[in-house]
């Protein structure tokens, strides 16, 4: 597990607010700082990133199309074998092709991170958004237990989630889901704080609007942005999150090809077949990095 | 002491028993039973009259509040209980896999350190924005690259093709080379971006004009102006950073066969060992939420800004 | 000018040779659409212990062209063309690092905003002191000595312990007097003085801009001022050069810019511009004032105490008081930041429950209302906020903004609430193409009358602009008062008007409270209370009002 969200939780220490200052007359903006925001032209990067995430896409949705090879039945007189025009990157030690292995991962891995993602902006979201609605007492208590669930280290909670649930990939996803609901829901509740503390939710209100018209028309479209963002960001960390935890035993049982498990099986034969390990590993940065860029195009389009 | 501090101590403590609770119950939720795997063994040949006798011993089979008052009393005078597999107490494995796991994350931390700031360093001396840009995109790939996969590549070039670490029987300090960077790459990159992120906001801040107005170079402008404000707020994410060095330790020991906290847990999470599993979680969010309160107790010493609010509260 | 001699002994030819000359100027910025130019040919003078003021509104190039002088623009700007010569030598094709010898001791620079020009972490001292340990001016403890006699200097009391002292423990005021001893300490020739005063309260800008006046007197120092204010420009320059759009509109002694202007624009900056004496000639057409016939609003001794955190003790932000004020007419509360004139404006809106006191708008006191009889009350009055860039959601298009106020009353049918939105932008002076954009395309100006729009969309009796024109450049805010002015005549609105800019007050308002501390200091009508100031902060108020000087110092 690395630290891919701490840069997302960072932004959700309450303690980085009282840094801010606000100046009077700030009103008048600076029309310098506008035009150094704006010099980003086009953007290959991301490009390339969408290009990634669709190809895994079509990956995880309809392998047989990019490989004629079976992910999990070998030929026997094929171990072991480096890539070559047959088997574009080699074989494992079972004589299963490894780009099929790839290929056919790419759907396990994705639909667990978009579980994980799922479970995480859904409970963490809804727990965000009543808390920084109600205020008072429940959002106290909504916000106390966040901060519970973010003093257990991640690695452990999800571990222990996998054994109460018991391992594979889906409960894996899960465990990993259940992780990220505090940083959702820290997010969402600073997101909607912000936003209710705006002039145009005030003049909402003072045009007469109810309190859930204001919320659904108001607080929601505008704290959700932010949210969505940071989601697309969550994808690329539950990609790395749940191969770490396959990698470590908890997650598809094998001979399922699922990239965290890809490496652990090949690294039994790291001094004869570098392939089995370093392929798998630069296709989870690829598709981590991609995620990674298109959040933050996200992120740009809403300042 | 300000009511601020008393406070601040009163919530840690709290956050600290909620943690102990949502540990305990979950890990009584589990579905397997320690002493049933353990003791089920049919080569040890135990009968179920013996069992029903070391659950007793283990106290498996009182109510389940009592259990959790017990562990609560025990755990406050520091008698963490037995461990079920191996059969002693778990504070001893824990002082016995404490070790070599803080010689791991200490090292592993300081390097990341070296590296943030290298890396922070460079992006903001660089002269050409391309180069600043790519410097900045470095921690992106850090943070993209799965820790235990970093590992296994570091071995094979370093250990296989480079034949420069030995993968068997390596010295102490050689064995400790290739995880304190697996370790220390991934923690890295965030600390970076953050760095980065900070100094790219605080050289736009008016301060730092009138400073280059006052003929400041670039260089003092960082040294003396930058560098403090752009780190301050990084402290705040101490916590946090504790918690994903203790994931990346996890991991570390697990690709590179070492013994240590990441092993135990690993060890423990097969054996369903619910003792050592919760002293664990306890431990480490102790670890996270002290961390945490230093922070934030330490930050008005450093930032002058937060000393007279706190001076007004106390 | 005789100070100058006698501190500096220079032959009178040489002292006439110009500090500051800018011949053909261009500068651009490189942005996601190519290059964009946006100073071009300017071209001018600043004499020994002269001020030249760069007038313009936003998107002038006068900071712009400020930065280029002292080679601090922003990075992806570029000195196209042109010459910046200082003392001589043209400087504007130099290093970063030749111009780090330059900055600070022949030119330096009085920055706008003085809450964020200093850093927050470091002591005031230790920020005084480093311009001179750059220079390498003396030793640590003549450096030390020289810092308090610096800030002994600027006017600031007990200098021993401001130089302790950190940026937050000061007021705005003080950081802005922190801020030119440190660009006084080497006495440059020239200080590049950029909105010295907008971020200040106007009795602070007066004390300010006198302490700039004081100085460049003694020290002989050219001040180049840049400022949207053309009040300030007119009281404190000798030379005024107005920017439009990157280009020099015309400039000139101050005098005959102000008597004679020659270009349209400056024509037209100068009748906006509310600081320049610009009474009306004829009164307002009022209704005939008859005592409490019929009030819009009535203010009763209304108190507005505010909790400090979590403390006991409570901080007074209204204290005691009392207005009414006529349907048809407008009533301005005036006052500087802390006041209380916000806070007593959020009152009687329904935002705060006062302390104390009683609200009438339209015969409801608002202080009893509360759940739905408070959102049916909301129809009555609505509130114009400062900004326009914070009070229209972003995400919604112009048309949503318009027509939410009426899908929160009696739901009308879909083509009645279309027309009504359409009628009401035709009213606030908006063409109907804006109706499917969001704000973030529309001006300043335009989002403003947007926020106009929705807030009498409901048909309400009583409008409250809080600072509603403050953040709008001159021209807009002439235009915007314009049309606040037109829709009062012809929609028979009342009022509220919350500002600090009492020459904006004085041509739009019938009658004042003054506020202080928040104290209600004066009240009455605008001609008496300007006319005959019953408080000496009322009469230090008017006097710190600028454009009233019309002549350059001497």
């Amino acid at each position: 597990m690395t630290g891919l969200n701490t840069i997302g939780r960072s932004l959700l220490r309450d303690d980085a607010d009282i840094l801010e200052s606000s100046s009077p007359g700030s009103t008048r903006v600076s029309s310098n700082a506008q035009r150094l925001k704006s010099i980003r032209s086009i953007q290959p990067g991301l490009v390339l990133a969408w290009f990634v995430m669709a190809v895994v896409v079509l990956w995880a949705l309809f392998p047989q199309w990019f490989t004629g090879y079976s992910p999990t039945a070998g030929v026997a007189r094929q171990q072991l074998r480096a890539p070559s025009a047959e088997h574009w990157l080699g074989t494992d030690a079972l004589g299963r092709d490894v780009l099929a292995r790839i290929i056919y991962g790419a759907g396990n891995s994705l639909s667990g991170a978009f579980v994980a993602v799922g479970v995480g902006l859904l409970v963490g979201t809804t727990l965000g958004i009543v808390a920084g609605s109600a205020r008072g007492r429940i959002d106290g208590a909504i916000m106390r237990g966040v901060d519970v669930l973010l003093s257990i280290p991640q690695l452990l909670l999800s571990l222990s989630i996998v054994i109460l649930l018991g391992f594979g990939i889906v409960n894996a996803a899960i465990a990993v889901g259940v992780t990220s609901i505090a940083s959702f829901a820290r997010l969402a509740r600073s997101e909607v704080v912000r936003v209710r503390a705006s002039d145009y939710v005030e003049a909402a209100f003072g045009s007469g609007g109810t309190f859930t018209r204001v919320l659904l028309r108001h607080i929601l479209p505008n704290s959700l942005t932010s949210v969505i963002a940071f989601a697309a960001l969550q994808l690329g960390w539950a990609i790395l999150t749940i191969s770490t935890l396959g990698f470590l035993g908890y997650g598809a049982p094998p001979p399922t090809p699922e990239w965290g498990l890809l490496i652990a099986e090949g690294r039994n034969y790291l001094a004869r077949a570098w392939w089995l390990t370093t392929v798998p590993g630069i296709v989870v940065i690829l598709v981590v990095l991609s995620a990674n860029r298109i959040s933050q195009s996200f992120g740009k389009a809403r300042a | 002491m300000s009511r601020y501090v008393i406070g601040r101590i009163g919530q840690a403590a709290l956050v600290l028993w909620a943690a102990f609770t949502v540990s305990f119950v979950l890990l009584q939720a589990l579905p397997g039973d320690a002493i049933l795997i353990k003791f089920l063994n049919p080569e040890l040949g135990l009968g179920p009259e013996q069992i029903a006798e070391i659950r007793a011993s283990y106290a498996a089979d009182s109510p389940l509040w009592m259990q959790y008052f017990t562990t609560a009393t025990n755990f406050l005078t520091g008698h963490f209980g037995y461990s079920i597999h191996a059969g002693v107490p778990v504070g001893d494995l824990l002082l016995a896999n404490l070790p070599p796991t803080l010689w791991l994350a200490t090292l592993g931390f300081l390097l990341s350190l070296v590296l943030a700031v290298t890396l922070a360093a460079l992006s903001a001396l660089s002269p050409f924005s391309w180069l600043r840009s790519f410097i900045q995109s470095i921690p992106a790939l850090f943070i993209s690259t799965p820790v235990f996969w970093l590992g296994i590549l570091l071995i094979q070039v370093f250990s296989f093709q480079l034949r420069l670490i030995p993968v068997i029987n390596p010295g102490p300090w050689e064995a400790l080379i290739l995880p304190v960077v697996t370790l220390a790459v991934p923690i890295s990159a965030p600390l970076a971006q953050i760095l980065m992120r900070n100094i790219d906001h605080v050289l736009t801040e008016p301060f730092v004009a009138v400073a280059r107005a006052k003929g400041a170079s670039h260089r003092w402008v960082l040294s003396k102006h930058v560098a403090k404000n752009a780190v301050l707020p990084t402290l705040t994410i101490g916590g946090i950073l504790f918690g994903e060095l203790l994931a990346g330790a996890v991991v570390t020991e697990a690709v590179f066969g070492l013994n240590g906290i990441g092993g135990l847990t690993q060890r423990s999470v097969g054996d369903q060992d619910i003792a050592v599993l919760q002293a664990i979680v306890v431990f480490s969010a102790t670890a996270f939420v002290l961390i945490n309160l230093t922070v934030d107790l330490l930050y008005p010493v450093f930032d002058p800004r937060l000393r007279v609010r706190q001076g007004a509260l106390a | 000018m005789s100070t100058v001699i006698t501190f500096k002994p220079v032959s009178t030819a040489h002292s006439n040779a110009p500090v500051l000359e800018i011949g053909h100027l261009a500068v651009g910025y490189r942005g996601s659409d190519g290059f964009q130019r946006v100073v071009h040919d300017v071209s001018l003078r600043v004499r020994p212990g002269e001020v030249v003021a760069l007038v313009g509104e936003s998107g002038s190039g006068k900071t712009t062209t400020a930065q280029a002088v002292i080679g601090l623009l922003a990075e992806n700007g570029r000195l196209e063309a042109g010459a910046v010569r200082l003392n001589g030598t043209d400087i504007a094709g130099w290093s970063q690092k030749q111009l780090d010898t330059i900055r600070g001791s022949k030119i330096s620079l009085i920055p706008q905003d003085p809450t964020s020009s200093l850093n927050p972490v470091k002591t005031i001292g230790a920020q005084v002191a480093e311009v001179l340990q750059i220079h390498r001016r003396g030793s640590r403890a003549e450096i030390d000595a020289r810092v308090v006699e610096l800030l002994a200097r600027v006017g600031l009391s007990r200098p021993e312990l401001r130089a302790k002292q950190y940026s937050h423990e000061l007021s705005g005021g003080m950081r802005q007097r922190v801020l030119i001893a440190i660009a006084i300490a080497l006495r440059p020739a020239l200080i590049i003085a950029d909105e010295p005063t907008s971020a200040l309260d106007v009795t602070v800008q007066k004390r300010i801009l006198d302490l700039i006046d004081e100085l460049r007197r003694e020290y002989g120092t050219a001040v180049l001022l840049v400022t949207h204010d053309l009040g300030v420009a007119a009281d404190r320059a000798n030379h005024i050069v107005v920017l439009k759009g990157g280009r020099i509109q015309e400039q000139g002694p101050t005098s005959e810019i102000l008597a004679s202007p020659r270009s349209e624009y400056t024509r037209k900056l100068l009748a906006d511009a509310p600081s320049l004496g610009k009474i009306r000639a004829v009164p307002r057409a009022r209704s005939p004032r008859i005592r409490g016939s019929d009030d819009a609003i009535v203010v009763q001794n209304l108190v507005q105490d505010f909790s400090v955190g979590g403390r006991r003790e409570a901080f007074r932000a209204v204290d005691d008081v009392s207005f009414t004020v006529q349907r048809g007419t407008t009533h301005a509360i005036v006052g500087e930041s802390g006041s209380g004139k916000t806070t007593t404006a959020r009152g009687i809106v329904g935002f705060q429950k006062p302390t104390s006191g009683r609200i009438l708008v339209d015969g409801v006191d608002v202080t009893t209302l509360r759940g739905e009889n408070l959102r049916r009350f909301r129809k009555t009055i609505q509130l114009v906020y400062q900004n326009p860039f914070a009070s229209l959601d972003p995400q919604q298009t112009i048309f949503q903004i318009v027509e939410e106020p009426l899908l929160n009353f009696d739901p009308l049918p879909r083509d009645d609430r279309a027309r009504k939105v359409h009628a009401i932008l035709e009213r606030v002076g908006l063409p109907q193409s804006v109706l499917t954009r969001k704000p973030r395309a529309l001006s300043g100006g335009q989002r403003q009358r947007v926020a106009i729009a929705r807030a009498l969309v409901l048909d309400p009796q009583v409008l409250v602009l809080d600072e509603a024109v403050s953040a709008l450049d001159v021209t807009v805010q002439a235009q915007i008062l314009e049309l606040l002015e037109e829709l009062q005549q012809a929609l028979g609105l009342t009022y509220l008007f919350i500002s600090h800019d009492l020459a904006v007050v004085r041509q739009i308002s019938d009658t004042v409270s003054v506020l202080h501390n928040g104290r209600q200091v004066d009240s009455g009508l605008v001609e008496d209370v300007f006319l005959r100031p019953g408080s000496a902060y009322t009469r230090e108020l008017i006097s710190a009002i600028p454009g009233q000087r019309n002549v350059s110092p001497r």
